[in-house]
């Protein structure tokens, strides 16, 4: 925010140099013209499918269906909360969300604070601990799926298995990390972790950088210890960059589809436990064809990304306005 | 052993240095365990794409770098050689094509909306562009299936695959951000030359921030070249499948065939991987400035 106020330009006005009033017809259009592609595709493939999923959601209705739709009111929103077909499975969805989101946000903010500050250092060798930690960054989620379905194979040929196995001295060695509902969530979890943390690690790496090192100079003249200055130096002078991380992965926990749509279609993860409101939406909607349903889906489902947005947006604001 | 006072200070300052030794050491021994945990899953899909499918899964040993072949990419190729199940080649060209069509759109669309926003004054910029700062909430999938439901006729095409991914209000945020540093003097200078707005864009403009450009592309590029839950709504026809939706299907073969399965995820990624490392540092550099957001 304050980038934005600090370099928002002198009011750019031409002092009266305009040559001809050909250029300045050119001028006065210009910069709707260059506007407008971005504009009309944002409405055509944002903002129209909003309205339409809203519309969408007081109607009974099917693609390719010879029925017309139907209006039915709030019926696909009070279905959704109180016939038990549907509701218990929502529920479950939503639940698995929070979840989700509950494990992720603190362990991934935490763990890409702590690999930021791992790899803060001037070191020898550093560049390619880095280059292996940033690796999975370019890991479609598809592709890390199917490489962690095969780590966490049950029995003892999976690797993971394999490993503790070893570890254990043959304790544990023939669990079903996907397949059981106690860990399928579990096993999801470190997945996402190991694909998207690098990202997190990567932006807070830089706020780290952007802390004055003055500010540590003069703790260290106060025999501030490490950890003193890590707390109150680092923490307060990344306190945004954290918030805002902690937010992305907020919302990035109820997008989460890919990963979990791709397993339970390969039948190798525990569904119950691991179906999330995107997967819920996909299925109703898509694998189902009941199109007014999976739309009152999706806007309970934009509603808590509003809600998410909105705390974002007035955590970052309170301090200071950052 | 009698140590003379002056002796003191060296001796202090030594138990210092071995203390920072250890602090170094241990250092270095937690980075291997954590570049472990990120490289070996890429170390397994590499090494495993070149041994025998039954070896892929097996225990500890399939780490094991023996009975290397690459007779799982002949594999691939090979059960993958109809049009009922698609070519392996197909798969990557739609999604190079797809993904080029959305890097270079986006760069071109999204740079000139921003550059109007940032720059130019007109009537109703403000409220439009305050419009845009609040579509940079909606996630893709909040949309996706009203947008099924609106361009189910345009299934199983290349084109439906990417068009809806070229105008995107975050990207228009991060070229704005860029622009407002953009001196404006250079604009005055480029006007009273005699340049009209898209001289000045194009060609003053764009070579001054380069920067803002590698990083859309780059965040883009991301996003598209796994895009996954748009394929699985609007892609059936083996011909247009891209490489997510491809390798999803392809790893649910029965009887399995761990080794080739690998061996497709590494097509798919190592040509990434290669980008990634040569342009290493500006990857990280556009996910940082990514975050200035807020």
């Amino acid at each position: 925010m304050t980038t934005q106020t600090r370099n928002i330009p002198a009011p750019a006005v031409a002092p009266a140099k305009r040559k001809s009033s050909g250029s300045l017809t050119g001028h006065r259009f210009a910069g709707p013209l260059f506007a407008s592609p971005a504009l009309i595709g944002l409405a055509i493939f944002l903002v129209a499918p909003f309205v339409l999923a809203i519309v969408l959601s007081f109607y009974r209705v099917q693609l390719n269906s010879p029925r017309p739709a139907r209006f039915v009111g709030f019926e696909q929103y009070t279905r959704l909360f109180t016939d038990p077909d549907l509701s218990a499975a929502f529920g479950h969805a939503l639940l698995n969300n929070f979840t989700f989101a509950v494990i992720v946000v603190p362990v991934q903010t935490v763990l890409a604070l702590a690999l930021a500050v791992l790899v803060n250092r001037k070191l020898r060798g550093m560049v390619v601990f880095r280059t292996f930690i940033f690796m999975p960054l370019v890991f479609p989620l598809a592709l890390t799926a199917v490489i962690w379905r095969l780590i966490y194979s049950r029995g003892d040929e999976g690797l993971l298995n394999a490993v503790l196995g070893l570890i254990s001295g043959g304790a544990l060695s023939s669990h079903d990390w996907l397949g059981s509902p106690s860990t399928a969530l579990a096993s999801i979890i470190v997945m996402s972790i190991w694909q998207s943390v690098s990202f997190q690690m990567i932006i807070v790496l830089a706020a780290l950088q952007s802390v004055p090192a003055e500010l540590y100079e003069a703790a260290s003249l106060d025999r501030a210890s490490k950890w003193q200055q890590f707390l109150n130096v680092t923490v307060p002078g990344i306190r945004n960059t954290l918030i805002f991380v902690a937010l992305i992965t907020t919302i990035f926990s109820f997008r989460l589809f890919d990963q979990v749509y791709l397993l339970s279609r390969s039948g190798s993860v525990d569904r119950g436990s691991t179906e999330t409101v995107m997967t819920q939406i996909i299925n109703t909607g898509f694998d189902n064809n009941n199109v007014g349903q999976a739309a009152a889906m999706t806007v309970i489902f934009m509603l808590i990304i509003t809600v998410i947005a909105i705390i974002q947006r007035a955590a970052v604001r309170q301090r200071g306005g950052v | 052993m009698t140590m003379s006072k002056t002796m003191e200070p060296t001796r202090r300052s030594s138990s210092l240095k071995r203390t920072r030794r250890w602090q170094t050491a241990l250092h270095y021994l937690i980075l291997t365990v954590v570049a472990l945990f990120f490289f070996l899953p890429v170390y397994y899909l590499i090494v495993g794409s070149f041994r025998p499918s039954s070896e892929v899964l097996s225990g500890l040993s399939g780490f094991l770098p023996t009975n290397l072949s690459f007779a799982n990419y002949a594999g691939v190729f090979d059960h993958l050689s109809s049009d009922a199940t698609g070519h392996f080649g197909q798969f990557a060209l739609v999604s190079i094509v797809v993904t080029t069509a959305v890097v270079a759109g986006s760069l071109i669309v999204n740079s000139m909306a921003a550059y109007s926003f940032a720059r130019m004054k007109w009537r109703g910029k403000n409220v439009l562009f305050l419009l845009v700062i609040i579509l940079t909430i909606i996630p893709f999938e909040a949309v996706a299936l009203p947008l099924y439901y609106m361009f189910s006729g345009q299934r199983d095409t290349v084109i439906i695959q990417a068009i809806p991914f070229i105008a995107n209000a975050f990207s228009i945020f991060l070229f704005y951000t860029f622009f407002l540093d953009v001196p404006g003097e250079i604009e005055e200078a480029a006007r009273l030359d005699g340049a009209g707005p898209f001289r000045t864009f194009f060609h003053v403009i764009i070579p001054i921030t380069k920067p803002a450009f590698a990083t859309v592309a780059i965040l883009t590029f991301l996003a598209q070249w796994g895009s996954y839950l748009w394929p699985v709504l609007m892609v059936s026809d083996p011909t247009v499948r891209p490489l997510p939706l491809a390798i999803s299907i392809f790893q649910n073969q029965q009887p399995p065939e761990w080794g080739q399965v690998l061996a497709f995820g590494t097509m798919f990624i190592v040509p990434v991987l290669a980008v990634f490392l040569i342009f290493q540092r500006w990857f990280v550099a556009s996910i940082s400035s990514s975050a200035i957001k807020g």
